[in-house]
């Protein structure tokens, strides 16, 4: 879908950054909502429909953004799909063996909570497993932006995936225990 | 003496104009609606100089209508054809309504329209909730064309922001059968906490505690330079202060060991509960007296400590949502820098301790909670309608529900997640079963549970025209679309051969096009030369406010266009103008599109320049294309 005539299409160019991991977060929601002041369909109730459309698509294109790049799992994926890599593809199944025992490790412990109707352990877990995330989130920033290591990128994006997976799922459980 | 305004040397004055806008709070218990004027968001009252309307309609035997106060006041006598609170019934079916405490005759017209819909038969036949909030709405909108001394152009209507997608299109059916041209569905906590932010010039995140006459909403908003972004929203479409009342009701049956009761003396001890109910506010006990239609003598006296513990369930209630709110915009009670009561519920004493007691924090009550949400809605309504000068106000809403689609096995796969920053839109591909397969059936719901049969049904789309191929060969994407109003657009690609596919929807609630039409219809009783008249005119005045539009992008924006592109442009507002000038409404409707079609390339380079300027601060020196 292109958003406007002049390749705003890149999440990155539309919100006015340069197209690499490491972003300020703070001027990305400075500049989504700077790109949401001009495009949103507020601003155009009274405009021609060329241009209703035109806010739409822009607007919602903005919205699609700012989830992608606010997220740094969906942002190192989105840096990786920039260079012609899917890291979830179905053919891209490598995951090294010790990572593959950490996640039996999480699902595990996950279960467990939950069957024990155990709060305080779904949040230490959760705090655990977000701790893992930034340390991913740091070597993200190497593979990425300065060693240009695709490989190593991939592999520590499908970790940061996982992770964030495992993290909803525990969520979920400590909102269904609560109600 | 009024001095005369003077346009700019070349300008016209029109686009200054201030266009007469309001904001409409369309409520269980009562609606009102408001309007900016010089610059103050003020409630607009009737003739006896009340604000709000009671949100009662009443079918009288001489064929006229009723709505507010002498409705209100008839409800114990003509309970059947009295309809209170029909916001509760909003894109509902019969099965989602407790009937039992309800004097109507409800109607199940799922067997007459083939879907779920609640109606109820009165005197003056069978009316759908759409059709008597309509009524209620053109009470609102005649109170303010007479006070504002002019047509409206439109107005905004709030709706609860846990409506789902049926309940939000029954609001805008409504406002379309009452001839309002809705500029915007407004969620009540987000007009309650733009009237609250601008009117205290407050920073940071707020949650929103909405509790209203059958409806419950908590929104946690961060409020950032006039940028008003919700963050989570929650709540539950069917709880609010009508359930209150229901709580003495059976309390008072009980002490008074009264038999269930006929449909009048149930409008009248409801009533006598709310009333109970509003008294407890500032008092410590309330006595309730009445004599029913049997002969029997009700005499109860209700403490606060009674009322309390009725209601506790209740009031336990609303912190569900506001906890699972916090969690979805990954916040604790501490991030929390207020919480602003909104609805007449809030004025509960047991309701505001209880908010007190969970945020740590006494609540925010020195607006009027009854007027906020429409006072709220003018001020959008202003801005939406082009009268705010500066382009300072912003809000970023959301979704409240998933949208997602039946998959195999009776399980729901989310295509859109809640709390969505709207406007947005999600593709998905689907792919054909069999070999030759030409058509496929898609199941919308809306909700957060897994199984189907535990979300709520929206609609059901046939993809038909396929093009016949092998099993799983044809790639048909689907793009769910929704928009800033909250409302939900489907449209379909088969993208093999890039065939648009044929969408038939059959939305599970609700009114379809045909019905609406006809009840359009069946308002005009004008003869066709009449109905004529008012397309030509309608075709004119959209033509018109098109060529003012586009005239004012070229004065402003021309220079993005050579000089063949804009001679392409000035050619169709040519061709419109002789169209107009000769009064053909058929031929002045195809201009309109043509007009709209060449412009498509122009509003796409406008809309780049604007988002480059916002991005580089506004100097076009910078801009970067």
């Amino acid at each position: 879908m292109s958003a406007s005539g002049f390749g705003h299409d890149n999440f990155f160019e539309l919100l006015g950054l340069t197209a690499q991991f490491n972003i300020d977060l703070s001027t990305l929601e400075t500049n989504y909502r700077a790109v949401q002041s001009a495009s949103h369909p507020d601003r155009f109730v009274t405009a021609s429909n060329a241009e209703k459309i035109q806010s739409m698509q822009t607007a919602t294109h903005a919205n699609e953004a700012y989830l992608t790049l606010k997220n740094p799992a969906n942002r190192a994926k989105y840096c990786l799909a920039l260079q012609g890599i899917d890291a979830v593809a179905e053919t891209n199944t490598k995951m090294p063996h010790d990572f593959l025992m950490q996640q039996m490790e999480w699902r595990e412990a996950l279960e467990d909570a939950k069957q024990a109707k155990n709060i305080n352990a779904l949040e230490s877990l959760l705090a655990e497993m977000q701790l893992d995330a930034k340390t991913l989130q740091l070597s993200l920033v190497d593979y990425l932006d300065i060693n240009k290591d695709t490989i190593a990128a991939t592999d520590a994006t499908r970790k940061l995936i996982f992770i964030d997976k495992v993290c909803a799922d525990i969520l979920k459980a400590i909102e269904h225990l609560e109600t | 003496m009024a001095l005369l305004q003077i346009s700019e040397p070349g300008q016209s004055a029109a686009p200054h104009q201030h266009k007469l806008a309001v904001g409409i709070d369309l409520g269980t218990t009562n609606s009102l609606v408001a309007t900016v004027r010089s610059g103050l968001a003020g409630v607009l009252v009737d003739d006896d100089g009340h604000a709000l309307l009671p949100s009662v309609v009443r079918y009288m035997a001489d064929g006229s209508i009723d709505v507010g106060y002498e409705a209100q006041a008839a409800q114990s006598l003509d309970p059947a054809n009295t309809i209170v609170s029909a916001k509760r019934f909003m894109g509902r079916g019969l099965k989602d309504v407790d009937v039992s405490l309800q004097p109507y005759h409800f109607v199940d017209s799922g067997q007459v329209h083939n879907k779920e819909l609640l109606e109820i038969e009165t005197r003056a036949g069978i009316k759908s909730p759409v059709e008597i909030s309509a009524e209620i709405l053109k009470t609102l909108k005649h109170r303010a064309e007479k006070s504002l001394g002019g047509e409206l152009v439109g107005a905004v209507i709030t709706v609860p922001a846990y409506f789902d997608d049926a309940q939000r299109q029954a609001t805008k059916d409504a406002a379309r059968l009452a001839g309002i041209n809705v500029l915007r569905l407004l969620n009540e906590p987000t007009a309650a906490a733009v009237a609250y932010g601008l009117d205290n010039g407050v920073e940071g995140t707020y949650v929103i505690y909405d509790l209203g006459g059958g409806t419950f909403d908590v929104s946690i908003l961060k409020l950032s330079k006039g940028v008003f972004e919700v963050l989570a929203t929650n709540g539950d479409s069917a709880l609010g202060g009508d359930d209150f009342d229901r709580r003495i009701f059976c309390w008072i049956l009980e002490q008074s060991q009264c038999k269930p009761v006929n449909a009048q003396d149930t409008r009248l001890l409801l009533t006598k509960a709310r009333e109970a109910k509003e008294w407890l506010t500032d008092h410590a006990s309330a006595q309730i007296t009445s004599m029913l239609s049997t002969g029997e003598l009700v005499n109860v006296t209700l403490s606060t400590k009674q009322f309390n513990e009725l209601t506790q369930t209740l009031v336990t209630k609303t912190l569900g949502p506001i906890k699972k709110a916090l969690r979805d915009a990954a916040l604790c009670i501490d991030d929390i820098k207020g919480v602003v009561m909104v609805g007449g519920a809030t004025r509960m004493p047991q309701i505001r301790l209880s908010v007190a007691d969970y945020f740590k924090q006494a609540p925010l009550t020195n607006l009027d909670p009854d007027k906020v949400v429409a006072l709220g809605a003018a001020i959008q309504a202003n801005t939406l309608a082009g009268n705010r000068s500066e382009n300072d106000l912003l809000l970023l809403d959301v979704i409240p529900l998933s949208l997602g689609l039946e998959t195999m096995g009776g399980l729901v796969e989310k295509v859109i997640p809640r709390n969505s920053t709207l406007p947005i839109a999600r593709a998905q591909e689907f792919t054909t079963f069999k070999d030759g397969q030409t058509a496929m059936s898609i199941h919308v719901l809306q909700g957060e549970r897994e199984l189907v049969t535990d979300c709520r049904s929206l609609a059901k789309f046939e993809l038909r025209g396929i093009p016949p191929m092998v099993a799983g060969a044809a790639r048909i994407r689907v793009t769910f679309t929704v928009d800033a109003d909250g409302l939900l657009s489907v449209s379909a690609r088969e993208t093999s051969t890039n065939i648009e596919a044929n969408i038939v929807v059959k939305p599970s609630y609700g009114l379809s096009e045909e019905q609406l039409l006809s009840m359009l219809k069946s308002g005009f009783e004008s003869a066709e030369t009449d109905k004529n008249a008012r397309m030509l005119n309608e075709a004119i005045v959209d033509a018109t406010g098109l060529i003012a539009s586009i005239e004012a992008a070229l004065q402003q924006d021309g220079g993005l266009l050579n000089a063949q592109e804009k001679q392409k442009i000035t050619s169709q507002i040519d061709a419109l103008q002789a169209n107009i000038n000769a009064g053909d409404g058929d031929a002045i409707k195809n201009a309109t599109e043509a007009l709209n079609v060449a412009t498509e390339d122009f509003a796409a380079k406008r809309m780049d320049a604007s988002v480059s300027r916002a991005l580089t601060g506004k100097s076009l020196e910078n801009l970067d294309l």
